[in-house]
């Protein structure tokens, strides 16, 4: 069965499941949503989505939206087969996945999205940035660095010795912050997060979604 | 920092489990899931409006400076929605199941517990920033991103009404860590930010929201660790 996702490849999110789907090794077919004109917002996709966003999947009857909702489910189904285990070992490595996948959505996106709307979605509507606000967000996003710079100085991954779904979600995000946010002196400036980010961003799986025709 | 014990009459784990924070509402979301599970736990306080969670101390045990984080043992944890996860997880053989019973019923509770974290909870949360805290240390509030945060949980209700309307529950029609999930910001809703309408106004959001907060485990909850704000 082909995993149906619905989205665009150069929105963060389905880029987060897609890198997913090829880790695991689950065939998809990705369906176009037209971001820039709203599609995700309209009646038909609101029937799968009814917030208006993307990704969503349909695989068979099954259908699933919310990107870390969705890459939980196909790596805890990967895992029960037998596949690549992209979760932890124990319950502990698990907890510590979820974790600092928390962390990410807490402590981490929400300096991201409002960056990225000051500098790319603002601009792109013909409006002008608060750049006080950028300025704002990148103090509070050096701090948080901080503290993972820390946890990669103790461990390869951010939960534990291997590649998880909790390295695999800050993906996207990180490719922004690097790129259209010109931002990688944060990166860069620390040793281990910049290791880290080499590292994960080099995987075969990323490799293939960044080069999904935009 | 004050150490309480919380010794209940416990059958199950004998470890005890420390949670910091139990007079705020994430620290309450794993107190929950605790009682839910039946699952002896200890308190300890952390005052954030003293600036206990920006002690040394504490940012030993929780490097971002907020609630919860719990020891257990040597293993330590924090990110409330990571800890109701593993508890649930760990000690599925006792208490409510709070996981589904397939992948596929696990894939709907995440995917609600996304949306009550992603969607739900950051306009909720500044509200209590807004109205509840602000006040009390002397930030002025403002009233349009007050404005702005109602809008958005009016949309993102209406979807909840429609969503409730064909499943008892959010992810199916067994309660379920979603669900438990929402309690502890949602009843700010009901009391001290006094917007019940947003719950009242809609029929299956009313119905799903008297049925949760009327579990045992819910009362237990307040009546152990009365909100402060």
């Amino acid at each position: 069965m082909v995993v149906k996702v619905y989205g665009a490849t150069y929105a963060a999110c389905p880029q987060r499941v897609m890198a997913c789907l090829f880790e695991l090794g689950f065939q998809f077919d990705l369906i176009k949503i037209d971001l820039q004109s709203g599609e995700q917002k309209q009646p038909q996709n609101l029937l799968r989505q009814p917030f208006g966003q993307v990704p969503s999947i349909e695989d068979g009857d099954f259908k699933l939206f919310e990107s870390r909702a969705i890459i939980r489910y196909y790596s805890a189904k990967s895992a029960s087969q037998g596949g690549t285990n992209l979760l932890g070992e124990t319950l502990e490595d698990r907890a510590l996945v979820d974790q600092w996948m928390e962390v990410k959505v807490n402590n981490y996106n929400p300096m991201i999205y409002t960056m990225v709307l000051q500098l790319v979605v603002l601009p792109q509507q013909g409006q002008v940035g608060d750049m006080e606000l950028v300025r704002d967000c990148k103090g509070k996003l050096e701090k948080v660095l901080d503290v993972y710079e820390e946890r990669l100085s103790k461990s390869k991954y951010l939960g534990g010795e291997r590649f998880t779904i909790a390295d695999l979600t800050h993906l996207p995000n990180t490719r922004f912050l690097m790129e259209e946010g010109g931002m990688e002196d944060l990166i860069k400036r620390r040793k281990n997060l910049h290791n880290w980010w080499l590292d994960i961003s080099s995987r075969p799986s990323w490799l293939k979604v960044m080069d999904l025709p935009k | 920092m004050n150490h309480k014990r919380r010794k209940k009459k416990q059958k199950g784990a004998k470890m005890v489990v420390k949670v910091y924070g139990p007079d705020y509402a994430s620290p309450k979301r794993v107190i929950l899931c605790l009682i839910e599970k039946e699952i002896d736990y200890e308190t300890v306080d952390v005052d954030l409006f003293k600036g206990e969670h920006m002690s040394p101390q504490y940012l030993k045990l929780q490097p971002f400076g907020v609630l919860p984080v719990i020891e257990d043992g040597d293993y330590k944890l924090y990110e409330s929605r990571a800890i109701i996860r593993y508890y649930a997880e760990k000690y599925r053989s006792q208490g409510s199941e709070l996981l589904g019973k397939t992948i596929e019923e696990r894939g709907l509770i995440e995917q609600w517990l996304d949306v009550e974290a992603h969607i739900f909870q950051p306009p909720l949360y500044d509200l209590v920033v807004q109205l509840l805290i602000n006040p009390k240390t002397g930030v002025a509030s403002d009233p349009k991103r007050i404005q702005e945060d109602e809008e958005k949980l009016t949309k993102t209700l209406d979807v909840y009404e429609e969503r409730l309307s064909v499943s008892k529950y959010l992810a199916s029609d067994t309660f379920s860590l979603a669900d438990l999930s929402h309690v502890p910001f949602s009843n700010y809703l009901m009391t001290t930010l006094k917007k019940e309408y947003l719950i009242r106004d809609r029929k299956n959001v009313s119905r799903w929201w008297d049925d949760i907060s009327s579990r045992p485990s819910w009362k237990k909850v307040l009546e152990l660790h009365p909100p402060v704000l």
